[in-house]
Order: structure tokens, then C-alpha cells, then sequence
């Protein structure tokens, strides 16, 4: 669907050169939900807009389908953008207009007929249910009211692909589980592809299939979400998924196991359950682990007891529990 | 005061509002393209283009510091092209135009550059044209700035038309001289100014109550 190649931006400002992209070659599946985690700073933000060009890459290609957008007239382009949905972090919408003007908005721009425009955003707007808000100013809506506007708006023209930058960072975490399953369900009912930028790994969690961890302009690591989750290669993934433990994680230290929940059921008492079976006490140094639908979802480091006879005990017991782990000081598993 | 006197400042007032409301008119006629040229042309714009930036930047600045009186007097021979006469109140508003299409210019301006840049690069991640960015997203949501910048525009204005009085330009500035000045009439004086004063106020009283109407930020 999206193939970028070879993708290299350069920022000149007063004299210096600041690489925003540097070097990155992906392939996104019509279908799938693709994801691009990194700090602030990373890049992605200009690497998405790389895809609908509002930033011109200073070296590489975007294929979309099979045509070369860095080759195609600037009017072929705008035309390809309005196949091109796009969602931000602080919506963007028309302050001025009501709702269903906003959704209106891109149809006008593809010159659709008026009657014809309306329909279609009164349909949109059941889509994202919020059609009892249609005559209602941004100003007046919350933040997952906006953003649900804004997909809806981005939807409009019946778009291919759906680019989503850091679209739930400015929300709290239950409206940020709203709107990703908004998302899941566009993606899923319409096929859309989607292309989701983040730095919090449970919205990668949540929806993606695939994922790109990106560092100073370059994907550090790529693929399915499972397994970077599982089993993270780079250290900025390390960091991500364990981001207020980033000492410890850095470097996992001899003595530590890094234990990965990924949707184990959270009633199933793990660290009790490991406590008995081994009978030591379990210190744990960090965590990050969330409830995503029942199911446990994120990262826990814990304290192994010094006793060899414990350890295997507790590593024993993760096996037969299926839950993967990591111990400090020697090779992965 | 007699009727005579009343007729008088009665057609003072018409003739200051004449001037006034046309000239504020024409130079936002002007005065937005000219605005939405300097804004889109900058070095963030949507049409970056430093020349005619520099240019129209330039020629605004020069304008502008020209003082009104001056500017007033020294393009009488163009007013006289235009109009066909350098007296009255008509012949006042070619050099009221002149001062304030610069002037609106710059305020358009300022109104553009309060606009969200996150709508802007969403519409043209919709694959809006530069004309529809300007026509369908700038101007829009600047139109509560827009309408506060034009009150302030109708008072500078108008205070310069009362300065034409000193040339016959016409309406409350003249009588304010004719009379108030040069005939040591100071009622006179005291109320030509004091309807100066009235009739700004008025504007200023309607322009923010529109904003307040219209502006949907603010609900």
C-alpha cells in the first residue's frame, strides 16, 4: 500500500543541518494497522508527513500503490491527499465552523455537490456517533468529542489510508481506548489502512499488527507488535515499554527478570502465584503494566531471589504459564 | 443654536460617515489582497516568495510612515485624476484609501497570523489548493480578528478625515476648523469633538458586539 524507500529529511535552519529522517525503508500492508513509536524528536512526526508529502522528503521514495508521489504534478498531488485521510494531536478543526460543516469541509474541497455533502457527513457523524452534536461548535465539544469529528472529517473522501499523528496524546486513558477502537473498527468495517504515530507503547499495544521503533531519524526495529513486545531488541524499545525504569532496563542488571504480560488474563494473581511456587519474597523494582479489556498488558521487573533452586523454581513456573520473561546478565532466554 | 447651525453639523456628521464608511470600505478592498499577499508569501506561507514579500513590504512601510497630512496634500494632482476636483468630502477619500489600505494591510496580516497553522497543514493534508486555503480556512477563521482590526481601522480612519478639514475635505474636520479654529468658536470646537467621540464610540460598540455574535471560539 505505502513503501517508502530510502527516506531522508534534512531541516536547514540558520546554517544547521538537522536530520530529521534519516535512511528509512518500510513497507506498509493495505489492511493492517502500522505503528511508529519513538521519543519526541524521533522523527516520526516528520516521517509521517513524508507520506502525504507536507514534507517533501530531501532524498527517497513514497510509493503509494504503485506511483511514485515524489515524481506526480502538484496537482496530481493534491488529488492523492484527498485519498489520504490524516488525524493530529490537537484535532485541528475549523474553530469557526459547526461540526457538520467541518466534516463538510473536505467534500467541498473535492467539490462535491452540497446536498450530496451533507448526507454523507450526516452519515459519518453516525459513524463516529456523535450525531447529536452536529449543530455544536469545536469549542463547545471535549477532546474525544474532537477527535472524533476530526476521524470523521478524515474520512470523508472516502479515504485509502488513514495517518494518524499522535492523534490520542492530548487525551486521557479511557477516551484513548475509546477512539483506538474507533479506529480498530474503521479499520476493520472499511479497510483502511492506518498508520499510527505514538510515543506511548499501550496505543501500539492496543491496535497495531505491525510496529517501527524509531531513534534519531532512523527505525531502530521492525515488526510484528507480539514480537517486539516480547522480545525487544533495541534500547529505545527497552525504554519504551518500560519508560519510568529507564536505568534499570538500560542495562538489565544480574539478578533482575524482566516479565512481559501480554494479555494473560489480569485476575490470575502471577507475582502471589510466583511467591508460593518458590517460595521467596519477590521484590519488584518497576512496573508498567495496564488492563486493557480484562487483559493484562505491559512489563514488570522484579528482584530474583538469590537462592539457584528459587530461580529455577520461578522460571519454572512462568514456563508453564506461557509468560515470557527476560533475566539480567546472561543471553536473552 | 439656530436651525442653520444644526442643518450644518447635521451634514457634518453625513459627510464624516460618508467618507468614513466608503473609505474604510474601498481599503479593505484593496487592503485584503494586499494582506493575504504579505501572509502568504512569507517565509512560512503557503506561497513563499521573498521578493514579493520584500516588495510589498516595503512599499506598506513606505506609505505608512508618510504622514497623513503631508501624504493629503502631496497627491492632490492623483486625487484630481480620480475624482476630478481636490475639495469635499469624494475628493477626501482618494488619499484616505491611499493612508489606509497600507495600514489595513498590516492588520489583515495580523489577523492571518493569529490563524491555527495545524488547521492550515490539516487542509492541505485534504488536499486543499492554496486558494481554497486562503478563500475556505485563513479568512474564515480570522473573521472575528478581521472584525475587531476593522473597528480599529474605522477610528484611525476617521480621525484622519477630520484632518482633511484643514484642506476642505469635508464633514465634522472642516467645521471643526472653519469654525472652531480659525473663528475661535470653541462650542463649536468642543462640539464637533464631542461627536467625533460619540461616533467612535458607536463603532467600537458595534464592532465588539458582532465579535462577541459571530466569534464561535468564545461559546
Amino acid at each position: 500500500m505505502i513503501r517508502l524507500e530510502h527516506i531522508t529529511k534534512t531541516f536547514h535552519t540558520g546554517g544547521n543541518n538537522l536530520h530529521a529522517v534519516q535512511d528509512v525503508s518500510l513497507t506498509i500492508e493495505k489492511g493492517e494497522i502500522f505503528g511508529i513509536i519513538g521519543f519526541s524528536g524521533a522523527g516520526k512526526s516528520t516521517l509521517v508527513r513524508c507520506i502525504n508529502l507536507l514534507e517533501r522528503p530531501t532524498q527517497g521514495a513514497v510509493y503509494l500503490e504503485d506511483t511514485n508521489l515524489m515524481e506526480v504534478s502538484e496537482a496530481e498531488m493534491l488529488k492523492h491527499r484527498q485519498r489520504m485521510g490524516m488525524i493530529f494531536q490537537h484535532f485541528h478543526l475549523l474553530s469557526q465552523r459547526n461540526v457538520l460543516d467541518n466534516i463538510i469541509f473536505p467534500l467541498e474541497i473535492i467539490g462535491m455537490k452540497k446536498a450530496d455533502a451533507r448526507k454523507r457527513a450526516r452519515e459519518l457523524l453516525e459513524i463516529v456517533d456523535l450525531s447529536e452534536k452536529a449543530k455544536a461548535y469545536p469549542a463547545q465539544l471535549s477532546g474525544g468529542q474532537k477527535q472524533r469529528v476530526a476521524i470523521a472529517r478524515a474520512l470523508a473522501t472516502d479515504p485509502k489510508v488513514l495517518l494518524c499523528d499522535e492523534a490520542t496524546s492530548a487525551l486521557d486513558p479511557e477516551t484513548t481506548r475509546n477512539i483506538l477502537s474507533l479506529i480498530k473498527e474503521i479499520n476493520q468495517k472499511l479497510g483502511v489502512t492506518v498508520v499510527i504515530i505514538t510515543h506511548e507503547m499501550r496505543v501500539i499495544e492496543q491496535i497495531c499488527d505491525r510496529v517501527a521503533v524509531m531513534n534519531k531519524g532512523r527505525v531502530e526495529e521492525m515488526g510484528s507488535v507480539k514480537e517486539v513486545f516480547l522480545h525487544p531488541r533495541s534500547q529505545t524499545a527497552k525504554r519504551l515499554l518500560l519508560p519510568q525504569e529507564n536505568d534499570l532496563v538500560q542495562e538489565l542488571k544480574t539478578g533482575t527478570m524482566r516479565i512481559a504480560f501480554d494479555g494473560q488474563s489480569s485476575f490470575e494473581p502471577v507475582i502471589s502465584r510466583l511467591t508460593l511456587e518458590s517460595g521467596a519474597l519477590i521484590n519488584i523494582l518497576g512496573a508498567n503494566t495496564e488492563n486493557v479489556g480484562g487483559k493484562a498488558y505491559g512489563q514488570m521487573l522484579i528482584e530474583l531471589p538469590a537462592e539457584e533452586e528459587s530461580r529455577s523454581k520461578i522460571k519454572a513456573y512462568l514456563d508453564t504459564q506461557g509468560i515470557h520473561y527476560e533475566e539480567g546478565g546472561q543471553a536473552n532466554e | 443654536m439656530n436651525s442653520q447651525l444644526t442643518q450644518l453639523i447635521l451634514n457634518g456628521i453625513r459627510e464624516t460617515l460618508y467618507m468614513t464608511l466608503v473609505s474604510t470600505g474601498v481599503a479593505y478592498i484593496f487592503g485584503i489582497p494586499l494582506g493575504v499577499l504579505v501572509f502568504i508569501t512569507d517565509k512560512n506561507g503557503i506561497c513563499k516568495n521573498r521578493i514579493i514579500n520584500a516588495l510589498a513590504g516595503i512599499i506598506i512601510n513606505i506609505i505608512r510612515s508618510i504622514p497623513f497630512l503631508i501624504l493629503l496634500v502631496a497627491i492632490m494632482p492623483f486625487t484630481r485624476l480620480v475624482v476630478g476636483t481636490t475639495i469635499g468630502s469624494t475628493a477626501t477619500i482618494v488619499p484616505l484609501v491611499v493612508a489606509a489600505t497600507p495600514f489595513v494591510a498590516r492588520m489583515v496580516e495580523s489577523s492571518l497570523r493569529e490563524v491555527d497553522e495545524g488547521v492550515v497543514e490539516a487542509a492541505k493534508a485534504m488536499g486543499a489548493s492554496r486558494m481554497q486555503i486562503i478563500v475556505k480556512v485563513l479568512l474564515p477563521e480570522a473573521r472575528p480578528s478581521l472584525m475587531v482590526g476593522a473597528t480599529i481601522a474605522i477610528a484611525t480612519i476617521l480621525g484622519y478625515s477630520a484632518m482633511a478639514g484643514f484642506v476642505g475635505g469635508g464633514g465634522l474636520g472642516t467645521i471643526a476648523i472653519n469654525y472652531g479654529y480659525y473663528r475661535y468658536q470653541g462650542d463649536m470646537m468642543l462640539i464637533t469633538v464631542a461627536l467625533l467621540v460619540v461616533i467612535v464610540q458607536f463603532f467600537q460598540e458595534i464592532g465588539v458586539r458582532l465579535v462577541n455574535r459571530i466569534d464561535k471560539r468564545l461559546k
